[in-house]
């Protein structure tokens, strides 16, 4: 692994991957994170106007100062030399240009739907489905509540054919890992018909 | 940077990095991971405190965004320090996966993430 490093004691770094998850404020991403991480849901804060804006516009912009956007994550090992990464999305949608940065080398995303108010997650199935980022979308049933069939959703949200809908509950280790596994399959299953892709 | 009396919590991190706000490489995404060189080059010069409580949380490969949650500081100040310890051969980075949203992903890596995942 740090086969290229020509120290003797620096300890070998595993390789990385991430996968977001999306959807609108308060539909349960954070908690979907904690469920299956390793470790408690870690968090930082970035402000705003440095992730945003040049720095030169900072000065005299005396009330932005203290705005950060807050970026919740968590990590499974895979193995000794693969780790997974999962970060949920801000959820507001002026933090938006996050999303971008976030977004570049992910494998994948989770987009997680509110039963009960769908409409909050519409931005973020918009947001995948615009740059061709693979993504499953998650329904948790607030209270372990479903009362819409997967195929019932997959409809009222417009969703292509190829795009898996889960019943999923985000406090659930298992629900979460089954949303997880459904995201990989479906990579999986986009890069075996081809052998050699187009682009 | 800051002219006036309270320092806000946006400046105050920059100060850390001699008012800088701008990495000098591009070489830090989240997920890259953050080791300590062992043994540290001999000519090195004696880091300053916030490096150095880098370099101790490193000893161990993390992840940029988890040093940076760790640190409790932006990860855009973090990298900024990081850039210099790179700079100056105290660390290593090692890269993401690279991972195209193109059809161009790696089967292997895939069902190895699938298996991981299972048993969890
Ligand atoms: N009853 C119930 N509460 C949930 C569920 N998922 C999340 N919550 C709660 O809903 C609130 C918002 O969840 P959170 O994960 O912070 O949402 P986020 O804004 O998408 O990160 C929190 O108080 C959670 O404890 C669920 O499946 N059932
Ligand atoms: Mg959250």
């Amino acid at each position: 692994m740090a086969g290229s490093d020509p120290t003797d004691g620096t300890v070998a770094a595993p390789d990385t991957v991430k996968i977001l998850i999306a959807g609108g404020f308060g539909v349960g991403k954070t908690t979907m994170v904690g469920s299956v991480s390793e470790i408690a849901p870690l968090r930082t804060e970035e402000p705003l106007t440095v992730a945003g804006l040049d720095i030169d516009d900072l000065k005299g912009i005396e009330e932005k100062r203290s705005t950060t956007v807050a970026l919740d994550f968590g990590r499974i090992t895979i193995a000794d030399d693969l780790v997974l990464y999962l970060f949920g999305t801000p959820g507001q949608q002026r933090f938006w240009f996050m999303w971008n940065d976030l977004a570049i080398g992910a494998l994948g995303a989770v987009v997680l739907v509110d039963v009960r108010r769908p409409e909050s997650s519409f931005a973020a199935i918009d947001f995948f489905e615009r740059r061709s980022i693979p993504f499953v979308v998650g329904v948790n049933g607030f209270h372990g509540l479903h009362p819409y069939p997967a195929e019932e959703i997959r409809e009222s949200l417009a969703l292509p054919a190829d795009v898996p809908v889960l019943l999923c509950d985000a406090r659930e280790r298992e629900s979460c890992r089954d949303v997880l596994i459904a995201l990989i399959d479906r990579l999986i299953a986009d890069v075996e018909p081809r052998p050699s892709p187009a682009r | 940077m800051s002219g006036g009396d309270e320092a806000g919590r946006l400046v105050r991190p920059f100060a850390l990095t001699g008012g800088r706000t701008r990495p000098s490489r591009a070489d830090f995404t989240l997920i890259t991971t953050v080791t300590t060189v062992d043994p540290p080059p001999e000519r090195a010069a004696r880091p300053q405190p916030e490096h150095a409580r880098i370099l101790r949380l490193c000893a161990r490969p993390v992840a940029v965004a988890e040093l940076a949650a760790r640190l409790d500081l932006p990860v855009s100040v973090v990298v900024i320090m990081l850039c210099d310890l790179l700079e100056a051969g105290l660390i290593t980075a090692r890269p993401p996966r690279p991972v195209t949203a193109t059809g161009d992903l790696d089967l292997d890596l895939l069902q190895k993430v699938r298996d991981g995942l299972g048993r969890i």
